[in-house]
């Protein structure tokens, strides 16, 4: 048995701004399937913190319960982690979001802790758009148990066991969009040249970012008839537009025909520049976003890239009027003003 | 881009950087695994039926193979490879039962080598067992050539070399030492079927011009000569002063020596800047560990030779490394030297240089201009440099030479002009290392043969032997070690200074022990397990790319070489080092794999669903004479068997 990566790397590894070489983002070594697409989502993910420059210890990766819950453990080793209970990482990153407003919240989940025992608290994170990325390494199935049909199962999509799934799928990008999120992307694990301007724009997106990502379950749903398997997603993958993702204080470079081009602005000043490749669609409008996704699903087609984007909403800090301050960074007498404060808040309360 | 035949035996073989780098193509990380597994006389019998003296080479070897390491290129520095062969050799048991064993049934061939080095040595083990009758021919009392009288014994003991020579010599061959032949015309009139030359390099470069070189000829030695002369215990000891000229390995042999013989102040003196100089790194650094400084960017200008009353008068002005004062120069200069008078070397003045190097980086030594500086010395050994003579060739036999006196041989069959003369070693292109007369030595039995049975010498000339067996045994397991070790280079112990300094005999390398040279083999990555692509089988789900340590593997459209080259993950810029690009994907892309810095770690395949990815061993054997196989797998299994 070897299950030993070597620490050797590329001696010609490129460092970024901070003078980190790619594998300071790196994790622990994966213990999921081989081919596991959770496993390309990590890489993803370690690039684009890369990429974008980011402190490792600016970074909080939250987590439920399964093999994508699994995953915050191979990547970022130098950030913040929390794996918390089955369907229950939207409540704990909303916490940890409230208490301190500073860090990129970096939410993993999979299809069975986002759609069927976490859908309570998905919806309301949604809707109350909590500044965060929340990832779904969606496979349609439970992989940690065998592989049964998950709730995002294809109708008609047959199990590796030959029994077709009856049940109609919930569409979480769709329900993203309905119930209010301001940035909603879809992608494929198989596919990092779209995921990872995606997931830096997310990163940079203030308030709820979803990002639904189609990641074969090698194992146990991987074969033909399988709506999530590696060939049938490259086949039915239908794109919105190929983006480059710019950051602030960066002279674009990317050159696209003139026409096709637009320019998203983000609150902090980065763009992103999307060349946009379905008609009638407009990111920035639910309804054009919304009608983009059914058309795709009429088509039996998986649209994949952003789906809309809202830059103008206001997060969860901003609409219930919270502290400008990281709580620990908050001097004490203004966190805790003492039991005259109390009287005082009491009293106006009589 | 065309994607990669990896049919062609070649490709992998270039992967393989030690093996590929090592003129006898030695299979350097099948022997390392053997070492590391205790299996010292399995090694031992790899190197030998590829090396022929891995005893010799284990101590002395010019390691082409380690510059070209790959771990050199990931590490700080590459395996110790000779030093690991040396570990093979020092704890090997009885190798002879695993020897050809004679006596053979003659064939009818009668051959004749020149020479007893390593070529000729090799030329005769090749040849023997398939029925020639060998006859060798040397003009000292013993086989081994330049391996006995130029490495001098505190690098290589005796013992170790005449085991390796009589490896050779018992299989039947013919010696006739001590006869110096001195016509190739005589040796063709008799009735040899061939005849093989490998008479080396045998004469040091002089500096006949210098003033006062044949002045003080009774102090001034030529290197190479002077060595042989120590090595058959015909000179015993130096002057306390000595100045060695030259930067090569010779230089640094001569002056080690020189320390042994009663040298106590003993310099070398080069031309070139320090770094450039030829020796190896190593060889450098163990002589500047005995005491003897290296003194770079000094040309010689002359010997300085005087009488004793002269050098009485001015010798308190003539100081070491100081600018030789006016008025003493004028008057040694002006002073005619005569026999009567028995002038004596009292040191060389040197011209101070500086490299400088033109737009093609060509370099010449330019005079800094300062005054030329004196040092003092008893003795001066020449070491700069030999060259090729062969006045015992006459110009009429039909082997034909260059206008640099060179033999013309095909680079190939290493026949001469004349189709039964054959030349390897030194004698062929002009002074190399004993691992490359080896390898002329394979190559020419090989054409020896051919040419005895009549047949073409190229286009029947077979292919090198090649091999690929996947190493697959479950879903993270591999038949050899996979994981890469990361510790650092291990040093070879030295015997005390002021022992091995006393005696010229005794060794100073200790080697390895067993179990250092256990770590140290597994510091080797195994590059002979390739890593094997098969495009139909890949579902391109990426993990190869995100598990591979070193950032070789890039899935991406195709185009031509240095534009796949400066699209892979980190930039493929070490154009020495193949890409290996496979396609037939479902995407229309291509696989890119940089081979620079593969680990060979496995993790690819292990990580692979779909075995796309496979750990398989290349083995490439060059062909020798008459296809004879001392194969050590076959020993194992015997043994296994019994």
């Amino acid at each position: 048995m070897t299950y030993v990566r070597s620490t050797f790397r590329h001696p010609a590894l490129p460092k970024n701004d901070l003078g980190y070489t790619v594998d300071y983002y790196e994790g622990s070594l994966s213990t999921l399937c081989a081919g596991c697409g959770h496993d390309s989502i990590n890489a993803a993910i370690v690039e684009a913190c890369w990429q974008m420059n980011i402190e490792p210890h600016k970074v909080a990766k939250l987590s439920g319960i399964g093999c994508s819950s699994k995953s915050p453990a191979y990547f970022l080793s130098n950030s913040h982690g929390f794996n918390s209970v089955h369907g229950r990482m939207p409540s704990v990153a909303t916490g940890a979001n409230l208490a301190n407003r500073d860090l990129i919240y970096f939410g993993v989940s999979g299809d069975g802790d986002t759609a069927s025992i976490g859908m309570g608290q998905f919806v309301h994170v949604v809707r109350r758009n909590l500044n965060m990325v929340y990832l779904v390494m969606n496979n349609g199935c439970y992989g940690l148990t065998k592989g049964q049909d998950s709730a995002t199962a294809d109708a008609g999509s047959k199990s590796k066991a030959g029994s077709v799934n009856l049940f109609e799928a919930i569409d979480l990008a769709s329900l993203a969009i309905e119930l209010g999120a301001t940035f909603v992307g879809q992608s494929f694990s198989g596919d990092k040249d779209q995921l990872i301007p995606l997931m830096k724009a997310a990163m940079s997106h203030k308030g709820f970012a979803f990002l639904n990502v189609i990641s074969p379950c090698v194992t146990f749903n991987n074969n033909a008839g399988s709506t999530k398997s590696y060939d049938y997603v490259r086949e039915h993958v239908e794109i919105t537009g190929t983006m480059d993702f710019v950051p602030m204080m960066r002279e674009i470079t990317a050159n696209y025909e003139a026409g096709d081009v637009s320019d998203i602005t983000m609150h902090d000043g980065s763009e992103i520049r999307l060349h946009k490749l379905q008609k009638d669609w407009d990111p920035t409008n639910r309804r054009s976003a919304m009608n983009a996704v059914q058309n795709a699903k009429d088509k039996s087609e998986i649209l994949t890239g952003l789906l809309y984007i809202d830059e103008s909403s206001q997060d969860l800090h901003e609409l219930i009027n919270t502290s400008d301050i990281a709580l620990n960074s908050l001097p004490q007498s203004l966190l805790t003003p003492g039991s005259d404060a109390l009287a005082k808040l009491n009293a106006s309360l009589r | 881009m065309k994607p990669t035949n990896i049919q062609d035996p070649e490709y992998f073989h270039k992967v393989v950087d030690c093996q590929y780098a090592c003129p006898a193509h030695t299979p350097v990380p099948e022997y390392i695994r053997l070492i590391a597994e205790g299996r010292y006389t399995e090694a031992y019998m790899i190197n030998w039926d590829s090396n022929v003296f891995p005893g010799v080479l284990g101590r002395t070897c010019d390691r082409p193979c380690e510059p070209a390491c790959r771990r050199g290129r990931i590490d700080e520095e590459p395996v110790a490879i000779c030093r690991l062969k040396r570990v093979a050799a020092d704890n090997r048991d009885d190798v002879i039962p695993y020897m050809p064993q004679g006596p053979f049934p003659p064939n009818g061939k009668k051959v004749a080598l020149i020479g007893g080095g390593p070529a000729s040595l090799t030329v005769a083990r090749d040849l023997a067992p398939l029925g020639y009758e060998v006859h060798l021919f040397d003009e000292q009392k013993l086989g081994g050539g330049f391996m006995r009288s130029q490495i001098p014994a505190f690098r290589l003991p005796e013992h170790v070399l005449n085991d390796e020579v009589n490896y050779i010599l018992r299989l039947g061959i013919h010696t006739q030492f001590e006869h110096y032949v001195e016509s190739l015309k005589d040796v063709l009139e008799k009735d040899y079927d061939a005849v093989f030359v490998g008479t080396g390099a045998p004469r040091g470069r002089d500096l006949p011009d210098l003033p006062g070189r044949q002045e003080g000829d009774a102090n001034i030695h030529i290197g190479i000569n002077w060595l042989g002369s120590v090595a058959f215990e015909h000179t015993t000891n130096i002057g306390k002063r000595v100045i060695v000229l030259g930067g090569g390995n010779t230089a640094m042999d001569c002056c080690r020596t020189a320390r042994r013989l009663g040298g106590e102040d003993v310099k070398v003196i080069v031309r070139s800047p320090f770094a450039s100089m030829k020796a190896s790194p190593w060889e450098k650094e163990d002589a500047q560990h005995e005491d003897i400084p290296i003194i770079d960017n000094h040309v010689p200008r002359s010997f300085v030779v005087a009488t004793d009353e002269e050098w009485s008068v001015v010798s308190d002005q003539w100081l070491a490394g100081e600018p030789i004062p006016d008025e003493a120069k004028l008057r040694v200069d002006e002073n005619p030297h005569s026999a009567i008078r028995n002038p004596q070397l009292r040191g060389m003045t040197f011209e101070k240089v500086e490299a400088v190097y033109d737009e093609n980086g060509k370099r010449s030594l330019v005079p800094t201009g300062e005054p030329e500086v004196f040092f003092p010395a008893d003795d001066v050994l020449i070491a700069v440099g030999q060259e090729n003579s062969f006045p015992w060739i006459e110009r009429t036999v039909g082997v034909d030479f260059d206008k640099w006196e060179m033999p013309v041989v095909d680079k190939t069959t290493f026949q001469s002009t004349n189709p039964r003369v054959f030349f390897g070693g030194d004698a062929a292109f002009g002074p190399e290392n004993v691992i490359t007369a080896v390898a002329h030595g394979h190559q020419a039995a090989v054409s020896i043969d051919l040419f005895c049975n009549g047949k073409n010498l190229l286009t029947e000339r077979l292919h090198p032997m090649t091999n690929l067996i996947s190493q697959k045994m479950g879903i993270h397991e591999w038949a050899y070690d996979s994981a890469v070790d990361e510790y650092d280079r291990l040093v070879v112990p030295q015997a005390d200074k002021t022992v091995t300094l006393r005696d010229r005999k005794k060794e100073v390398e200790l080697g390895f022990d067993p179990l250092a040279g256990y770590k140290e083999a597994e510091r080797c990555l195994n590059c002979d397990v390739q890593t094997v692509f098969e495009a139909p089988k890949c579902i391109e789900c990426d993990a190869c790319v995100d598990i591979c340590p070193t950032a070789c593997i890039t899935f991406t459209t195709d185009g031509d070489e240095s534009d796949l080259r400066s699209r892979t993950k980190v930039p493929a810029l070490n154009i020495s080092q193949d890409i290996y690009v496979a396609d037939g994907l479902k995407t229309g892309r291509v696989m890119v794999k940089d081979e620079d810095v593969c680990l060979h770690c496995g993790l690819c395949a292990e990580r692979c669903p779909t075995a796309a990815w496979d750990m398989q061993k290349f083995w490439y054997n060059v062909t020798k004479a008459g296809e004879v196989k001392y194969n050590v797998v076959q020993i194992t299994r015997n043994e296994s068997a019994v």
